[in-house]
């Protein structure tokens, strides 16, 4: 594990005995189906989890409900805010839960579409964090822009270009730089490499693997893929018909699976 | 010399003579009377009642004839006369269950107590061009027969006392109904506004988005549960008499749609309704009102919202005809300013273009 | 069937009462779009509906009323809306803006300052800044709720990554009182810098949308920009060819099937006023300008 957390990473999390999130007891029912039930777990600053599970094994929902999108039919979601206080995501107000979910949070979808807005150039898309809180500097948000633009390893030559010119690996990418830019503390990722392919997702990963630990960020990564987990995080949830089976560091769960589920996960998949 | 256009006024009311002129047409033909065009063009009265929101057949007459037959500008008039109305109040629901019908058909059985009732129709027409009609002659008189006392519920009470149905939504007493003339339509709107919104709706735009589900674009497998036309009383409850007094009758048409719907994890299947209402015989409206209000219901029922159909902000934004007509015509006003704006900015950016990239000029000199 | 008679200014006294309280909100959150029953009116929508209403709801009989289009006094549908307030009203009516105490506009602001006590009462054809950007209105009035006007700069920004400048020539959006952004209407930007601190009451009446807003009387008005690319007014290179104005907004006129065009005042009773005092412009001589 130490090869692939920078040291800076792990001291921020080794030294930060105050959980950044906390779970507590989510459920979601859709009618008579229960999509999540009783899910509990804490995020530690520049922890990484990751939450693995077939497709309809509730981790999509369980990922809208810790990013306040969907609310639980029980159970809480709380949050240590920049000031140091917990507070419940249940009481923030519209304007605070916005505000944090464009300002100390990022979040990747899976169709990058989702998380840029398309038909609007490459700077615009990472500087519009930057003016909705204030940036009124032209040349200031172009520059954090093409600084940007550089660590996701994007050309800014195409700063004024529009993503529907990208490539798909570089619109996954740019997505990941305009949730960066304000520097947040926890990100959210929905099957970031999906619909990618195999060459582009290593280069992403790689990427995403390098600027979490740099930053020190804490993320949350939902993904099918144990590969990924694996490469990303430190520890892992697995989940099955909207319950956690199994919990643990990833390298003792993915080498050492106890459930004969995650037995079965693990063994469909090349070593990583 | 250049002198600045002036004069627009003695133009306009110069138009407005020759309008009044094109209106009345050749002098030698006779001038057409409000009667005749509420008893010969009855359907088109009904539509302008419908759409301007106002059951007065003489008044929408007049509309028609110094619209000059534009009914959109005949509904238009119709609005602007009807805002300057005093509003007493709301009458009671009316009862289309004790409706005088003289016209009541329904697709989804082959008869139904108290009948199907064909009446005037042109359904089953053929549509060629009668060359009699050229000519002056009165028709033969219709057969008639007896008014039948026998009641005529409607096709979905019958189908709602096996459940098979969903009930109508009930208002609670003491919710007012919305009144969108009064109050500015907010989003998301309830049932009652859209139905209103609806009702008002230009039946061009209503009937092609009706279509257009019936196309794929938002299906909702609809059935013609029943379509009755006839003469409904209205009652108004006098606050002073303390009950309802009856105000006279207005003819209406009802649609009633019966759509298929597939049940969800805590509903079981069963139909659903889709409703319309409009004055006088307007079946083609109706039926396209019913249709557009099931497809604005997918939210409430689970569906997915994807077709145009099914957008409420969409639908209700964009089906009133005297707005639409408003801002697509007001095009026609003066923009001198803004295009002035436009003009400065254009060879500004030309101007620029052409500094940058010289060479460009050139390739294309 | 008797013929039909009119209340004083068209409108029935509730619909004034209803529209004035829509008015008053709009004045207490200054540029806050207030939703009001905007009624049919005679007039098609898109001809002024909503300032008919807002005007027709605060004139009274002792009003002096001007009605421009396009800065003018003589286009059709300023003459048609006066005509109207003229004969439903009986207010006195004038092309001078100093003598006005109502003014409404389509498209200007007078060149002539406004004073205290004076009303400007705007046409709005779309009264959402962020219209043209997000297209719900459920999305839109989230967005004022919370001062997410994040995309409204994203627009700008991409006007100067693009062009070098921002390419907004007309309805240039505003901040009002530094909370809402505010359109201003139709109106050339060059007139954005009148809206600052102005001492007139400007009302916005936009009929089809169903919408109130106003900016009260000495409030600040701001036009959005970045520190690095300022605003800036935009008007012609020249003088008015009537009355020499260098100083004003200007319309071009195209002369001849040649081409050849000449630029006057676009405001009309400005240019007059100047003619009157003896300003003269290149296709004018003192003596004609005063009987124009």
């Amino acid at each position: 594990m130490l090869d692939r957390v920078s040291s800076a990473a792990l001291d921020t999390f080794v030294a930060s005995d105050q959980p950044l999130l906390i779970a507590d007891g989510l459920s979601k029912r859709y009618g008579r189906i229960d999509a999540c039930r009783g899910v509990s777990f804490e995020l530690f600053p520049g922890e990484v989890l990751a939450i693995v599970g077939e497709s309809g094994s509730g981790k999509s929902t369980l990922l809208q409900m810790l990013s306040g999108q969907m609310t639980p039919s029980a159970g809480r979601v709380s949050y240590r805010m920049r000031d140091g206080v917990l507070r419940d995501l249940a009481e923030l107000g519209e304007a605070e839960r916005r505000l944090l979910l464009r300002t100390d949070w990022g979040f990747v979808h899976q169709d990058p579409a989702q998380g840029l807005r398309m038909a609007v150039s490459a700077g615009a898309n990472v500087g519009e964090r930057l003016m909705a809180i204030g940036w009124n500097h032209y040349g200031k948000i172009r520059s954090v822009a093409s600084d940007w633009l550089e660590r996701v390893e994007i050309d800014t030559g195409r700063i004024d270009d529009a993503p529907r010119t990208y490539s798909g690996g570089m619109r996954q990418r740019l997505q990941i730089a305009r949730n960066l830019v304000t520097d947040p503390r926890l990100v959210f990722m929905d099957e970031p490499t999906g619909g990618l392919d195999v060459s582009v997702q290593a280069r992403l990963l790689d990427l995403v693997r390098s600027l979490v630990a740099e930053l020190g960020l804490a993320a949350i990564v939902v993904t099918h893929d144990l590969a990924v987990a694996r490469l990303l995080s430190h520890r892992i949830l697995v989940m099955k018909s909207g319950r956690v089976i199994e919990t643990g560091l990833t390298d003792q769960v993915l080498d050492d699976p106890r459930e004969p589920y995650t037995q079965l996960l693990v063994s469909s998949i090349l070593p990583a | 010399m250049y002198v600045a256009v002036k004069g627009g006024e003695r133009a306009i009311d110069n138009a407005h003579r020759l309008l009044a002129d094109a209106r009345r047409g050749n002098r030698d033909v006779p001038e057409l009377t409000l009667d005749q065009i509420s008893e010969q063009l009855a359907l088109g009265v009904d539509r302008v009642m419908s759409e301007g929101s106002l059951y007065d057949r003489e008044l929408a007459a007049l509309a028609i004839k110094q619209a000059r037959g534009d009914l959109i500008e005949a509904i238009f008039l119709v609005r602007a006369f009807r805002a300057t109305l005093p509003r007493f109040g709301s009458s009671e629901p009316v009862d289309t269950g004790a409706m005088a019908v003289r016209r009541r058909i329904s697709s989804t059985f082959k008869d139904i107590p108290g009948g199907q009732i064909l009446g005037p129709t042109f359904d089953y027409t053929h549509r060629l061009l009668d060359p009699q009609l050229a000519e002056s002659g009165d028709p033969a008189e219709p057969a008639t027969a007896e008014a039948s006392d026998a009641p005529t519920p409607r096709v979905t009470d019958i189908l709602r006392q096996d459940g098979l149905i969903e009930e109508s939504p009930v208002a609670e007493d003491d919710s007012a109904v919305g009144d969108l003339t009064r109050e500015p339509l907010n989003f998301p709107a309830g049932r009652d506004l859209r139905l209103q919104n609806l009702a008002r709706a230009d039946e061009g735009f209503l009937l092609a988005l009706g279509y257009s589900t019936q196309r794929g674009y938002g299906r909702n497998h609809p059935f013609a549960g029943e379509i009755r036309f006839g003469d409904v009383e209205v009652f108004f409850e006098a606050e002073d008499a303390g009950f309802a007094v009856p105000l006279g009758s207005v003819a209406l048409t009802e649609c009633q749609m019966v759509n298929q719907f597939k049940g969800s994890a805590t509903e079981a299947p069963r139909f659903t309704r889709g409703y319309g209402l409009a004055f006088g015989q307007s079946e083609r409206k109706a039926m396209s009102m019913a249709l557009v209000d099931r497809a604005l219901r997918a939210q409430e029922l689970g569906e997915d919202v994807k077709a145009p159909a099914q957008d409420e902000e969409f639908v209700l934004s964009h089906s009133d005809n005297v707005q639409a007509t408003g801002f697509v015509e007001h095009l026609k006003l003066p923009h001198y300013v803004d295009f002035q704006s436009e003009l400065g900015l254009l060879r500004k950016l030309r101007a620029e273009f052409n500094q940058d990239q010289p060479e460009l000029r050139e390739a294309a000199e | 069937m008797t013929e039909a008679t009119y209340n004083f200014a068209y409108l029935d006294e509730q619909t004034k009462r209803m529209i004035r309280r829509a008015i008053l909100k709009a004045i207490a959150i200054p540029g806050y779009q207030v939703p009001f029953a905007s009624r049919e009116m005679p007039m098609p929508y898109g001809w002024g509906t909503g300032g008919v209403q807002v005007t027709a709801s605060i004139l009274g009989p002792d009003d002096t009323l001007k009605v421009i289009d396009q800065g003018s006094d003589d286009t059709t549908n300023a003459i048609s809306i006066r005509k109207f307030f003229a004969k439903t009203a009986g207010v006195a009516t004038t092309t001078s803006t100093p003598d006005a105490s109502v003014i409404q506009t389509r498209h200007r602001i007078p060149e002539t300052p406004l004073h205290e006590g004076q009303v400007l009462v705007y046409q709005v054809p779309i009264p959402e800044p962020l219209r043209y950007l997000e297209p719900r209105e459920t999305e839109t009035r989230r967005m004022h709720a919370l001062a997410e006007y994040g995309l409204m700069h994203v627009k700008l920004y991409e006007d100067i990554a693009k062009f070098g400048h921002i390419a907004t020539a007309y309805a240039y959006p505003v901040k009002v009182a530094g909370r809402y952004v505010m359109d201003p209407s139709p109106t050339p930007k060059f007139d954005n810098p009148k809206m600052d601190n102005c001492p007139a009451l400007q009302l916005f009446g936009a009929g089809r949308e169903k919408r109130i807003y106003a900016i009260p009387p000495y409030t600040q008005v701001v036009s959005l920009d970045f520190e690095d690319h300022p605003f800036t007014r935009y008007r012609q290179d020249g003088c008015c060819a009537l009355c020499g104005a260098d100083d004003s907004y200007l319309d071009e006129i195209v002369t001849d099937n040649a081409g050849t065009r000449m630029f006057v005042c676009s405001d009309t009773d400005y240019c007059e006023g100047r003619r009157a005092e003896g300003h003269t412009g290149s296709e004018t001589t003192p003596m004609e300008s005063a009987h124009a």
